[in-house]
């Protein structure tokens, strides 16, 4: 059994930084989304 | 090329999965740090990921100043982008490491500053794209890339050539691996580099997309009637 707080720190770490990143890319998305709706509207 | 994406998706899920279970129980426990050596599991592939990311962008960068090719810059953008990401999870990752084998967060030793230069030089890349407004932009970004990539085998190399507190390389270095080590150690580069395809893949469309809107935009301002806002 794996019980060591800076083994679990780490890959925490970095899947916390890849999901950031992809949330930064979900919002972009949807907000480019809303322009392209917009631009269709006018 | 839709369909692609989700099924890819899904394999690259089952590929994490499957090298997390390698690191997390599969390899075996190294004797001198114990546990906490599978940090190395994450911490290298990242590290190899971005180096891959950094000569992509150092590529597209070569080819933008030389054709001046619109979708090399989008290469060029996107790899750095991610490549960036890839390299904090690096010097996150690299000092929770060193804190409980070398009793000390960070050192400023030659690898590890180099490392946070290559990853500061990459940023400015990132903030010149995202700042300057000028239409010389993606050419300064692409002169700055090709300097950039100058720092890859320097950090890659500087353990071997300069004496430092961090371990020797895994191969080609004189440094030994336990075979089983070495195929986890390969299952999640080769997991973490098939995530990085697809965020690059991502991101190359979310940028096209963005470019189309933005020469939308551009259009409609030139031919909008300024008499209809008066």
């Amino acid at each position: 059994m794996i019980t060591n707080g800076y083994l679990f720190a780490a890959y925490a770490a970095t899947w916390i930084i890849h999901i950031a990143y992809l949330g930064t890319l979900v919002r972009r998305y949807s907000r480019l989304k809303r322009e392209i709706e917009d631009l269709k509207r006018k | 090329m839709k369909r692609a994406f989700p099924i890819l998706g899904i394999l690259t899920a089952i590929l994490l999965s499957y090298a997390l279970y390698l690191a997390l129980v599969g390899a075996p426990t190294e004797q001198t740090m114990g546990d906490v050596q599978r940090i190395f599991y994450y911490h290298v592939p990242s590290a190899w990921t971005a180096f891959i990311l950094f000569f992509a962008n150092f590529g597209a960068s070569v080819y933008y100043l030389i054709k001046r090719c619109p979708k090399a810059d989008i290469v060029a953008l996107v790899s750095a982008e991610v490549g960036v990401v890839f390299c904090t999870v690096v010097l996150v990752t690299g000092p929770i490491w060193a804190r409980p084998v070398w009793g000390i967060w960070w050192t400023w030793d030659m690898r590890l500053t180099s490392t946070l230069v290559l990853w500061l030089i990459y940023v400015s890349y990132l903030f010149l794209r995202r700042f300057s407004s000028s239409g010389q932009t993606p050419l300064l970004a692409a002169a700055l890339a090709v300097l950039g990539a100058l720092c890859v085998p320097f950090v890659y190399f500087s353990i071997w050539f300069f004496r430092t507190q961090h371990p020797q390389p895994v191969m080609g270095g004189g440094g030994s691996i336990d075979p089983r080590m070495l195929h986890v150690l390969l299952i999640n580069w080769l997991a973490f580099s098939c995530f990085a395809f697809l965020v690059c893949w991502s991101r190359y469309r979310l940028e096209t997309l963005q470019r189309e809107v933005d020469e939308a935009h551009a259009f409609r301002s030139l031919t909008d009637d300024p008499r209809s806002n008066r």
